[in-house]
């Protein structure tokens, strides 16, 4: 009795074989869930929140100049050290401008030395050690860093994943294609972060 | 022509040497990986075969070690956290939880209580997509093409739906010391409500497919035994723990976060074969799809980062803390040691997948070759959080 | 006088139309196999080559023939080299006696059947050479598992042919074909639905396609007796197994099928139809089921497949018999 119920049984379940044709052949004749990409492309819905590489938010007078203030603070906390930024030198200041200085510090004023662009002169960002970790976009008193959603970007060249971002700004406004930036959500947090720099 | 072969090269390296001792006649040394497609990675097994029965196996491990322990020793706290997602690729949320939980614990962090379910949800959502991708991935071992193919079909909702908050899809570093990197909104949190329907229409047709025929239940049913003594001994968590039937899980056992006030089952079977530690993981996605819905529901407003939360020069005051959390894969330990200065002194991290690992020589044992990659699947390896 | 004679004129034609038509054969096949899994997996499959993809597979042959045929150290060269083609080669005189319809048939041979199924037999021998060459203990599990599968198979396949061959007394598929009717009940799967499957089912189980596909079984062996075998040495081990699918699928139609018969004009086409529909279902099996396990598949085989067919032809013999 109990081998042909376990007869019967292995007989029965041959139907699950069947069910799971079932299963495949609706799915060959329902549609199709791929993105067929060169022809398509996911919509920017789909890339909200994406991390790309990182850019600089262009300040609101020019947009080819950055809001950044040259302060490092991104540089140091970043925990794959993939941001060099690099200050801007104090400019030599004109004959006049010598001029007068001697002419103050001989008046015995205090003398009111020439303040170096607070931009910084080049920002380099290694694409291939950033991890995506948002730390330095957090931590950016001024709120001019922030990821792109560029999910296109491939390069055969490792040196392109080296990337002066405050060139590839001045591209972009070149040709006019700077995305403005939103202003620092969080001012009580940017106040902190100001002095702490 | 002759040749002459190096007689090293044949001896095979040390592992191969060592292993060689002691073998019987008429055996056949395999090496299954590093490079094996069901080793998922880069595990390797030595086997000591008798045709194609398994007489003894040996994993090798060490091909993907990442040193993060050491890493830890010089970065900052909140610098490792990206080191957190990238340990277990699967389950990286775990991950995050547990180095955020030790050193908050550590400093004695109050987390906000919005942070507490954003952070539930994300883990659960993030345990669903591991548990999917086990599936299919399982399936490819024991020949079945399609079901990966379906799983990364939801997989792709829950990673669109965890990409917004976290900006990630994989490695994610979501976790914050303190509460969590970027709130959900409205639109996300609709999303997942409509994901947890949309997925539980699924799970049947996946049930028809797959849990049902014939064929795999054949492969799977009293394939590798692992039973609640063999687990003890060797530290087992996880799914294996709870296929051999011992309802035990770091959510409720050592209850941390919300997850007390929430209402979901444990899963277990008392088969303790590799169908078992299957059955537990399709019903576990059934319970963090209930888990997920609840949060959802039960999530407060308000903050989800402390006020002054860790900077990267924050300093952990001296001491040692440990925080363990229930991971796809099993419990998630993290230790962490300061001596007050900016990075930590010494992390110790508990990969459950290690331990899951030692396992699979002893239940191997006498098995076929086939029992073996069924086996070895059903442990849910991810071998960079083995190798560490 | 006439040296050459008339048959031999014909024979050599009619291979040359046979190594096209498997040639051509394998190249669709190869496409239909990967659209049906494209489409069983919500993916489009092969798309770029060619419209939706049809000239993929001549792609893909081209790559096969332009990679270096490398042989592993320390095989056996001789026996290496000779697998493949010993898997190919016999693939076809088994396309001579196929009767695609009454007046396109190769060859016209009464044992027809016997010529087919002894040839397909040498299947098993090319896979022993394959693994047994290559040097690679992967290749040997795989080739030792191709011997016992190809074994313990043949039996139930020859018994569930035979019953067939006992309902018409011919062993010619041509009369096999003419002793049914036009109409899908005047077939012999009506009369024989027990035959039919385990004919099918040993008939996958021949070719090694999923699930019976354990001597290739890529998450145990890798890719078993193929495992060293690259550019066109896999080829052709490709392509012999496409040929046997379509062999065992066409003897399938000409037995149990109807063959050529139809309702309306009867003709190659119906023949080619109810072909490519086993070979479609051949490949809907792969896509969805897992692998069995060896000894399971021994197990079915000696334990249900041989005592069923052994009992249906008994029960075909009995009945012809009153
Ligand atoms: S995202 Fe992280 S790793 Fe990348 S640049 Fe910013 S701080 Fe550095
Ligand atoms: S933190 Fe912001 S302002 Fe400071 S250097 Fe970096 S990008 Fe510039």
């Amino acid at each position: 009795m109990n081998a042909l119920k376990s007869f019967w049984k292995n007989i029965a379940s041959l139907w699950s074989l069947i069910v799971g044709l079932q299963v495949t052949g609706k799915a060959f004749c329902g549609p199709q869930v791929t993105v067929h990409y060169p022809r398509q492309t996911v919509g920017p819905e789909g890339l909200e929140g994406f991390r790309g590489h990182m850019e600089l938010v262009p300040s609101v007078k020019d947009p080819a100049i950055p809001k950044c203030i040259s302060c490092m603070m991104c540089a140091t906390s970043c925990p794959s050290k993939c941001l060099t930024v690099v200050k801007q030198k104090e400019p030599k200041p004109t004959e006049e401008q010598l001029k007068a200085m001697a002419e103050a510090e001989a008046r015995g004023e205090k003398v009111k030395k020439l303040s170096a662009p607070k931009n910084p002169a080049q920002f380099i960002y290694d694409f291939s050690l950033c991890s995506f970790c948002n730390t330095c976009v957090e931590n950016c008193p001024v709120g001019s860093i922030r990821f792109t959603t560029n999910v296109y970007f491939a390069t055969t060249n490792k040196a392109d994943l080296q990337m002066n971002l405050v060139e590839r700004l001045a591209k972009q406004a070149a040709s006019g294609k700077t995305v403005p930036g939103e202003k620092p959500k969080k001012a009580a947090k940017t106040e902190t972060a100001q002095s702490e720099a | 022509m002759t040749r002459t072969i190096n007689p090293d090269y044949i001896r095979g390296d040390l592992y191969t040497q060592r292993f060689e001792q002691g073998k019987r006649e008429n055996t056949l040394i395999l090496n299954m990986g590093p490079q094996h497609p069901s080793t998922h990675g880069v595990l390797r097994v030595v086997l000591e075969m008798d045709g194609e029965y398994i007489v003894r196996a040996e994993p090798v491990l060490g091909y993907l070690h990442r040193m993060h322990e050491k890493m830890a020793e010089v970065k900052s706290y909140v610098g490792f956290m990206p080191n957190m997602g990238r340990v277990d690729y699967l389950h990286p949320l775990a991950w995050n939880w547990s180095y955020a939980g030790a050193v908050e614990r550590l400093a004695g962090i109050e987390v906000p209580r919005r942070a507490e379910f954003l952070r539930v949800i994300a883990t659960e959502l993030n345990r669903i997509s591991s548990h999917l991708l086990w599936w299919g991935a399982y399936l490819l071992d024991l020949g079945a093409f399609t079901p990966i193919m379906y799983a990364f079909e939801d997989r792709e909702i829950l990673m669109d739906i965890l990409q917004r908050p976290t900006g990630a899809r994989l490695t994610y570093s979501y976790f914050r010391l303190g509460g969590v990197g970027a709130d959900m909104d409205e639109r996300c949190l609709r999303q997942i409500l409509d994901f947890v329907p949309y997925l539980r229409k699924k799970l049947p047709v996946y049930k028809d497919l797959v849990t049902d025929n014939v064929i795999l239940r054949k492969r799977l049913e009293g394939v590798g035994d692992m039973d609640v003594d063999m687990c003890r001994r060797y530290g087992a968590t996880g799914p294996i723990l709870r296929g051999a039937g011992l309802a035990s899980d770091t959510r409720l056992n050592e209850t941390y976060s919300v997850y007390n006030e929430i209402d979901f089952d444990i899963p277990s079977f008392p088969e303790t074969d590799a169908m078992a530690r299957y059955m537990v993981r399709i019903r576990e996605i059934e319970e963090s799809l209930k888990i997920v819905e609840q949060a959802v529901a039960m999530i407060p407003e308000g903050e989800i980062l402390i006020k002054g939360a860790p900077k990267p020069n924050w300093k952990a005051p001296a001491g040692e803390a440990y925080f363990a959390t229930e991971g796809a894969r099993g419990k998630v330990g993290v230790w962490v040691v300061s001596d007050g200065g900016k990075s930590p002194y010494r992390i110790k991290l508990r990969a459950p997948g290690f331990s899951n690992l030692s396992l699979f020589a002893e239940a191997s044992q006498g098995t076929l070759l086939a029992d073996a990659v069924a086996i070895m699947g059903s442990i849910d390896m991810v071998i960079p959080e083995i190798d560490r | 006088m006439n040296a050459i004679p008339i048959e031999l004129i014909h024979i050599v034609i009619a291979i040359a139309l046979v190594a096209g038509f498997v040639g051509l054969n394998g190249l669709v096949l190869v496409w239909v196999e990967r659209k049906v899994a494209g489409h069983v997996q919500r993916r489009p499959g092969p798309y770029e080559v060619g419209p939706n993809g049809l000239l993929q597979p001549l792609a893909d042959a081209a790559k096969l023939v332009g990679k270096q045929l490398f042989t592993p150290d320390g095989s056996d060269k001789l026996v290496f080299w000779l697998a493949p083609i010993v898997s190919f080669l016999p693939v076809m005189p088994m396309f001579l006696p196929m009767p695609f319809s009454p007046f396109l048939t190769a060859m016209e041979v009464n044992v027809g059947l016997v010529l087919i199924l002894a040839f397909a037999g040498l299947n098993i021998l090319a896979l022993c050479l394959a693994g047994w060459g290559s040097n690679n203990k992967y290749g040997l599990l795989g080739a030792g598992r191709a011997v016992a599968q190809g074994v313990a198979y043949e039996i139930p396949l020859l018994l569930s042919v035979l019953a067939v061959c006992f309902m018409t007394g011919s062993l010619s598929l041509t009369e096999i074909v003419a002793a049914q009717g036009n109409w899908p009940w005047q077939w012999n799967w009506i009369y024989q639905p027990i035959a039919f499957i385990l004919y099918f089912t040993c008939g996958v189980a021949e070719t090694n396609r999923a699930p019976f596909d354990l001597p290739e079984a890529e998450s145990e062996l890798v890719a078993g007796f193929h495992t060293e075998y690259s550019g066109m040495g896999f080829g052709l081990f490709f392509l012999a197994e496409y040929a046997e699918m379509i062999v065992v699928c066409g003897v399938a139609t000409a037995l149990f099928l109807g063959g050529w018969k139809g309702p309306g004009a009867a003709g190659a086409w119906w023949f080619l139809l109810k072909l490519y529909v086993l070979l479609v279902i051949m490949i809907w099996f792969r896509w969805t089921y897992p692998r069995t396990r060896f000894d399971q598949l021994l197990n079915l085989c000696w334990k249900w497949l041989l005592p069923l067919s052994i009992l249906n032809l008994l029960v075909t013999a009995l009945v012809i018999k009153l």
